[in-house]
């Protein structure tokens, strides 16, 4: 009895976050992972959705059948055992199901795992670099480089002032990249391990010592996309977000000028930088 | 000498051999059924110290912003709270499981080496000692997480070396614990206790200590290797020095990932052991349980870089993990479906131990499919190091290692103690446990997904609603722990008598004994048919 009335509950718990979510009536908090701004996003996000509802599909039959067996086989109702306790035909029917199942699964998965592994024809590279605790960002072949440190002030976080809209997921120097081309990103970290990640984007990246990782993206929108440092590394782990500005390309070669300008006075105002000069520089950074 | 010994004098021996008396029953003791209550006492305690540091975690989460601890000291409690409630609680608990009810299981008079078993008992209430006071040195205790991955690990202050040593400790009385049960049920079984006959508790529990044995050194070598990385400048793991920080994660994960079946293999025994017990039915699949959970066993051995999906493998390794990973859920659906295929068509009667049988088939089922999605490598990469692993593996170990050790408890304490525990305030128990874990860690999976990264000590404001339900759950599953702690003195204690049988769905030969035992048990061996 009262299992079937937790199990009552519960569907009707899950009911209604579902029925909250498909309608966006919680605007401020989200129950699912966002659909993103790439098409590797897009696609995580389809792989989540097909095994969360396989999984779903499973639970409600695995379920139903235990449930329908807690209510009609128990002893109070006269239920009266069994003693059956083999059948090599339904042992081997419910091992190869399942494989097939995972078969169906792993397909689409290795698709999407080798496109996201192929950063081949990127037009901009940028190295990222962990810091305990903000992030560096190169723009290699521009000679543009800079940090980005968490700009929530203290007090915000003290709570002697009230927090912002982005408390947390905000910093002084956003990343900026152009929309519609393919970025490369290489994360490296100077100190301990950490681990570069928005989730609009699709994936995260260890970023550790020693190692350069390679990753891409390609955003298909212009807007601002929020993420934070996912590995532990140290006291304010919490406290080093990163910031992504997606900008027309047009808007990003007049950000690159001013932050050349910004750089070097004096030379900013030279001839439009050629990728064969700076490609060397580049390399040994 | 025991060949000589008449046999009359022998018997007459044996009559009058009971325990020491007072404290030195406790520290001197070779008894398998004493030493199995210290390590259950003993992990008991534990869960409540890890608990404690738990509900630390959760107060701080309950608002965005910081309240009640420092971000240093938030790393500590993650980090201990970790390490105690699996090198504390959930192993120690599953060893005393083992010590009381292998030998009663198969017809063993004892543990195989008594001594050994002694020993390897005592050696945990100075590790923990060791480990918990490292958070009073200066620095504080470890911080980078009970993965201790390097560099961060390095940065530990003062506490870094006795940590090591406790690691060391724990793993040094892990080791002889699994060596004991594997000779225990190698060598000792009453002669017609043929191996696909033993209970499959006991089943479970060898191939766990196969995997004991296999792995624990692993992790002994990892934390050396961080030991003389700190202070004898090798440089295994320090990228600047030629080493290779990610080699730490290889040889820990395959540490790890085993460590992650040893924590569950034996629940899978303890509720292949009670369901049949309350459905009046025999477990379904005998054969393909052994089978599957030697595959599981297997596999574990091959699946530990889906732990590091995100660090950069070439994209043959990632696809190599993925796979295998996969591949877990066939031989772990297998004993999904055998346990519901056993209550199929039974006599069902849901006493606390059932309950938290059932409680455990389904939420460990969830926590399976996370675990499934978590395989996905390229779903990982949103989901890795995020609340969304946090529900994952909370599921598989609070209402499935954890319920199982609970359900064990209660479905095996009135033998243990010969009296019956109170049905009523564990009904209370297991449904406050069962409510307050679902509001405590459902909501963690939508943190998770929204891009709750773990390991924070504060947040941005639209993970604040899910934070504050997840807060309120494990306060109520933390207080309700106490109704547990209360029941099993109160029984240990007093009580209503308990018959031999106790459940009168039971069999095996633990139930052939009296309630509680006699101190010595199957001096001669029993006949099983």
């Amino acid at each position: 009895m009262a299992i079937s009335r937790i199990a009552q509950g519960g569907v009707v718990a899950l009911g209604s976050a579902l029925w909250g979510w498909s309608t966006g009536a919680y605007a401020e908090y989200e129950l699912n992972m966002p659909q993103g701004v790439t098409s590797i996003s897009k696609d995580v996000y389809d792989l989540h959705m097909l095994i969360f509802w396989i999984c779903v599909a499973i639970g409600i039959g695995v379920f139903g059948v235990m449930f329908w067996s807690i209510y009609h086989h128990r002893k109070s109702r006269g239920a009266v055992a069994a003693q059956f306790h083999e059948s090599t035909v339904i042992e081997i029917i419910w091992t190869i199901i399942p494989m097939a199942i995972l078969i169906a699964m792993a397909v689409p998965a290795t698709g999407t795992l080798v496109r996201m592994a192929d950063a081949r024809d990127a037009e901009l590279t940028i190295k990222v670099t962990g810091y305990q605790w903000r992030w560096q960002y190169d723009y290699l072949d521009q000679g543009v480089s800079f940090f980005s440190t968490l700009s929530t002030p203290q007090a915000q976080i003290r709570n002697t002032a009230s927090k912002g809209e982005h408390y947390l997921l905000e910093v002084d120097n956003p990343l900026v990249v152009p929309v519609g081309k393919k970025v490369r990103i290489l994360t490296t970290a100077a100190d301990v391990i950490h681990s570069w990640w928005v989730p609009d984007l699709g994936w995260k990246k260890d970023a550790i010592p020693g190692f350069i990782n390679e990753a891409w993206t390609q955003i298909d929108k212009p807007g601002i996309y929020r993420g934070q440092c996912a590995e532990l590394c140290g006291r304010d782990h919490g406290f080093m977000p990163v910031v992504v500005k997606a900008v027309s390309p047009e808007e990003f070669e007049q950000w690159l000028v001013q932050m050349k300008a910004q750089a070097n006075p004096q030379t900013a105002q030279n001839k439009p930088v050629s990728l064969s000069a700076t490609v060397p520089g580049g390399q040994t950074l | 000498m025991s060949t000589a010994a008449p046999t009359h004098e022998h018997g007459h021996d044996h009559e009058h051999h009971g325990p020491a008396p007072g404290l030195s029953r406790w520290i001197l003791t070779t008894n398998h059924k004493d030493i199995g209550t210290l390590y259950l006492l003993f992990s008991l305690l534990m869960f409540f110290i890890g608990g404690a540091m738990a509900l630390v975690i959760r107060a701080e989460l309950f608002q965005p912003g910081l309240q009640i601890v420092d971000p240093h000291f938030f790393n500590q409690m993650t980090t201990m709270h970790a390490l105690v409630m699996i090198f504390g609680a959930v192993m120690p608990a599953f060893v005393g499981l083992a010590n009381w009810l292998i030998p009663i299981m198969i017809g063993a008079p004892d543990m195989a080496l008594p001594r050994m078993n002694n020993w390897s008992f005592w050696i945990m209430p100075f590790a923990f000692t060791l480990l918990l006071s490292t958070l009073f040195t200066a620095g504080g205790g470890p911080a980078g997480g009970w993965t201790l991955y390097p560099p961060l690990v390095l940065q530990t202050g003062e506490a870094f070396p006795f940590v090591i040593l406790a690691v060391h400790m724990m793993g040094a009385s892990s080791i002889m614990g699994a060596i004991n049960i594997v000779a225990t049920i190698l060598n000792l079984r009453a002669p017609t206790m043929t191996l696909m006959k033993m209970p499959l508790f006991v089943w479970t529990w060898l191939i766990t200590a196969f995997l004991l044995v296999a792995v624990m050194p692993v992790l002994a070598g990892a934390v050396t290797m961080l030991l003389t990385d700190k202070y004898f400048g090798t440089s295994f793991f320090n990228a600047a020095g030629g080493g290779d920080p990610v080699m730490f994660q290889h040889i820990f994960w395959f540490f790890g990932h085993p460590e992650v079946y040893i924590m569950i293999l034996p629940a899978f025994g303890v509720i292949s052991m009670i369901i049949p017990t309350f459905a009046r039915k025999p477990l379904f699949g005998y054969a393909s349980m052994v089978y599957a959970t030697a595959s599981i066993a297997f596999l574990s051995f091959i699946v530990w870089a889906h732990h590091m999906f995100t660090v950069g493998m070439p994209l043959a390794g990632e696809l190599f993990f993925m796979y295998a990973t996969m591949l877990i859920a066939v031989p772990t659906g297998v004993k999904v479906f055998n346990w519901v295929s056993t209550m199929w068509r039974g006599s069902m009667t849901f006493e606390t131990p059932m309950l938290f049988a059932i409680a455990f088939v389904i939420l460990f089922t969830i926590g399976g499919f996370s675990g499934l999605m978590l395989a996905i490598a390229p779903a990982d990469f949103q989901y890795h190091d995020t609340y969304f692993v946090v529900a994952h593996f909370h599921y598989v170990l609070v209402p499935g290692a954890v319920f199982s050790i609970m359900a064990a408890a209660y479905y095996w304490l009135p033998k243990w103690t010969g009296h019956m525990y109170n049905e009523k305030l564990g009904q209370w128990h297991f449904w406050l446990s069962v409510v307050g874990i679902n509001v405590l860690f459902f909501p963690q999976h939508f943190l998770g997904l929204a891009g709750m990264p773990r390991r924070i000590p504060d947040y941005a404001l639209q993970f604040t609603e899910f934070n504050m339900i997840s807060t309120v759950g494990a306060f109520i599953f933390g207080i309700s722990q106490l109704l547990f702690a209360y029941n099993v003195i109160q029984t240990i204690r007093g009580g209503a008598k308990a018959t031999d049988q106790v459940w009168e769905g039971a069999k095996g030969l633990e139930w052939t004994l009296s309630s509680p035992p006699p101190y010595h048990t199957f001096q001669t061996a029993p006949r099983v048919d």
